[in-house]
């Protein structure tokens, strides 16, 4: 690589400015359904996205289903029983707001997905007669067959289809270019967002972005707790350059913040701690409800919630006696009994019975159109599936009528990490919103992963296309004020920096990445103190304050990566804060501290946290704030239930 | 002088690579970059980064010019069933 010139023409120097009534920020799945809202109520949209928007993003390459499509024609659910099952699940600690959003325009967004030419029915008639397929809509479902409220879907064919919809619609977007900074009305914190700053990630150039309204869909933050210099895109679950850029300029900003003090033990996808998702032996998620054997091929049992042994394949997919429902998937972790659904038998209990590890997936036994439908469809239609998963292991000889696929760990996850690795998953913390989906900066609105308890592909299409189309009411009615000339000019001194500095005396984003990972693993933790938090904090201000300074890139793309580390720096620094605020623990918020105070009177409270001068100000806000939800929905979304455009 | 990096994510066949750059331009993570001799296939610049989706090969318009590779530690077992019952006879 030595002797090998940087290709494309380096434009440091240069200088764009692009007008809008409506910028996106972040082109992934809620990015492209936010533009396509705000277009069609006619607006003119830019999108900004820093990879490439056809396949960017979390869900780019694939999702094989689609959760709480409660309105979808075969639901026994409704929209509220759905979301009040979700805020139980975690004791009122959940966005409420954005997931009535998903349980009540959910199934809206995919038939609008459909009509870009994504596939959610099994038109080839494939499945005709399983139980999980509706042979009048021939759509297909996951989980509950009772219920039908998740839906099997072909992800696959879902973000070319949307990049077509935004090419048709007039969208200008604007690929590979970083977005860096929000701009806000007189440069002050906290004041009117009124667009975005960039740099593109191959030449280096720097953007203006100037709208009426924003709408912020990045990424939620990552590589917090968990860095490998050598293999940084297996790091985290979520793809490489999505590591919560907009969490950080939206903290600069003086954007409020929630729930920032809950992480999670790691789980998914950091190098050597995991195998490849969905290819290795499990019954979760897509792989659910793959029988699990042990090593002399003894199958370990499936019981539902009260114990009972479930001797029928069919049965793993029915509610327990005297359920209504019960929910599987993305933000289910160790669910609540009401909605607790069938497992196979806890794996200590396995082991005290003599059942002789490994243990394996087992597809061979299975009804055929299970199997089927786990290997060929789910596993090919979900993200990172098509190719090295189902492609890689067919050609290589796996055939599921024959082979068992090992499990490796102990859980379903097929990792093993230690208990100071944490990460941002499971219903992670993020902007703070009302019923419009606006953050607390006028102007700006959050949808997807920005948002706080944010989980998968159908929260962020529903919550994305939701935001937009309030960010262009927002639009059709405000001015386009200018930019604050010095915002730009501090921003651009910011950016550019690492540039100037010598690279034989400098430090480079991966080892500054993993300092604050260590930083964060040894004193923001499984166990919070407030003693260790407080050193913590005083190391990242260290390392902000002296050694960000000293940082240099070689090219665009290093700087890129660079000024993403310098975003992980700062929601390191919201997380501390948050932590510091929260004095007690917390079981819904997976917050453990060794120095919990006896007061209470924070429990049922979220606290709300936003930087103003330097400092971060916190306010503690009641978990059910948002109220009644069909009442608020309604009041708010006339419009759009009338069928306005 | 070069270095064997931890992971060879991409591995290309020149003989079918038409060099078209569609993997280039559809990676997320941008971790390709164009070769300096037209036509040939582009150089995975910083194998590290992938993100291991898939989507150079999806886009790909020609069969097995890409090859997405797991690192050697990624890389999972499967067993025949019939082989596992027997070994648990013997």
């Amino acid at each position: 690589m030595y002797d090998y010139k940087w290709p494309y023409p380096l434009e440091y120097d240069k200088e764009e400015i692009i007008n809008a009534d409506v910028l996106v920020l972040g082109g992934g799945i809620a990015g492209c359904m936010a533009a396509i809202a705000a277009a069609r109520a006619g607006q003119k949209v830019v999108l900004v996205e820093k990879g490439a928007t056809k396949r960017s993003g979390a869900g780019g390459s694939g999702c094989d289903h689609w959760e709480s499509a409660a309105t979808n024609p075969c639901s026994k659910v409704t929209p509220e029983e759905l979301t009040q099952a979700m805020l139980h699940d975690n004791e009122g600690f959940n966005n409420g707001i954005s997931h009535y959003i998903e349980c009540r325009e959910g199934y809206d967004r995919l038939l609008d997905i459909e009509k870009m030419g994504g596939k959610i029915r099994d038109t080839e008639d494939e499945f005709v007669g399983a139980e999980f397929r509706d042979d009048e809509t021939k759509l297909m479902f996951a989980y509950d067959y009772e219920n039908r409220f998740t839906l099997r879907i072909w992800g696959t064919t879902f973000k070319p289809a949307m990049y077509k919809e935004l090419k048709r619609l007039g969208v200008n977007i604007v690929d590979r270019v970083m977005v860096t900074s929000l701009l806000t009305e007189g440069g002050a914190q906290g004041a009117r967002c009124v667009g975005a700053t960039g740099i593109h990630t191959r030449t280096g150039k720097f953007y203006i972005f100037n709208a009426k309204s924003s709408i912020m869909c990045m990424s939620r933050p990552a590589r917090v707790w968990l860095f490998s210099p050598e293999l940084p895109g297996l790091c985290e679950f979520r793809p490489p350059q999505c590591i919560g850029d907009g969490h950080a300029m939206g903290w600069r900003a003086g954007a409020e913040f929630n729930m920032m003090e809950k992480s999670v033990p790691a789980e998914f996808s950091a190098s050597g701690r995991s195998y490849p998702p969905y290819g290795a032996g499990n019954n979760h998620n897509t792989w659910y409800a793959a029988s699990i054997i042990d090593s002399r091929g003894k199958e370990i049992p499936y019981a539902d919630r009260d114990g009972n042994i479930l001797e029928d394949v069919k049965d793993r997919f029915r509610p327990a006696k005297g359920q209504k429902f019960f929910m599987k998937g993305g933000g289910i972790d160790f669910p609540k009994y009401e909605i607790e659904g069938p497992e196979t038998l806890p794996f200590s209990k396995m082991i005290e019975e003599g059942y002789k590890l490994p243990f394996y997936a087992d597809l061979t036994k299975l009804p055929e159109e299970e199997r089927k439908v786990i290997w060929g469809m789910m596993v090919g239609e979900e993200g990172k599936t098509k190719v090295p998963i189902y492609g890689n292991y067919t050609k290589a000889g796996f055939d599921p009528s024959k082979h068992v696929l090992q499990c490796y760990g102990t859980g379903w996850t097929s990792a093993s990490f230690l208990p100071q690795e944490r990460q941002l998953f499971g219903l992670p913390g993020g902007f703070f919103n009302d019923w419009t989906l606006s953050t607390n900066i006028e102007g700006l609105y959050a949808a997807g992963d920005a948002l706080y308890a944010s989980d998968c592909y159908g929260h962020a299409a529903a919550t994305g296309y939701y935001a937009g189309r309030h960010a262009a009411k927002y639009a059709a009615v405000n001015e386009l004020k200018k930019w604050d000339i010095q915002q730009i000019e501090e921003e651009k001194n910011r950016v550019y920096a690492p540039l100037k500095n010598d690279p034989d005396m400098s430090i480079g984003w991966k080892e500054l990445n993993m300092a604050i990972a260590k930083t964060m693993q040894n004193y923001c933790g499984e166990v919070k103190y407030d003693d260790l938090l407080k050193v913590g904090l005083s190391r990242l201000k260290e390392y902000e304050e002296k050694i960000v300074p000293q940082t240099f890139a070689y090219n665009p793309h290093e700087l890129t990566r660079l000024l993403e580390v310098f975003d992980i720096l700062t929601v390191s620094q919201i997380i501390i804060e948050a932590s510091l605020a929260r004095k007690i623990s917390m079981k819904p918020l997976y917050f453990k501290r060794g120095d919990s105070i006896e007061d209470e009177s924070s429990k049922d409270k979220l606290i709300v946290i936003r930087q103003s001068n330097g400092k971060a100000v916190t306010r503690e806000v009641a978990v059910d704030y948002f109220g009644d939800l069909k009442e608020n929905y309604e009041k708010y979304n006339q419009d759009y239930i009338r069928g306005d455009r | 002088m070069r270095e064997m990096p931890a992971a060879n994510p991409i591995i290309f066949d020149s003989s079918k690579c038409i060099g078209c750059n569609r993997c280039m331009e559809i990676c997320q993570v941008d971790i390709f970059l164009p070769n300096p001799e037209k036509g040939k296939h582009p150089i995975v610049a910083y194998p590290g980064e992938c993100w291991y989706c898939g989507c150079c090969v999806m886009e790909c318009p020609v069969e097995d010019a890409i090859k997405l590779r797991h690192p050697l530690m990624n890389r999972v077992h499967w067993i025949d069933k019939k082989l596992l019952m027997k070994q648990d006879n013997e």
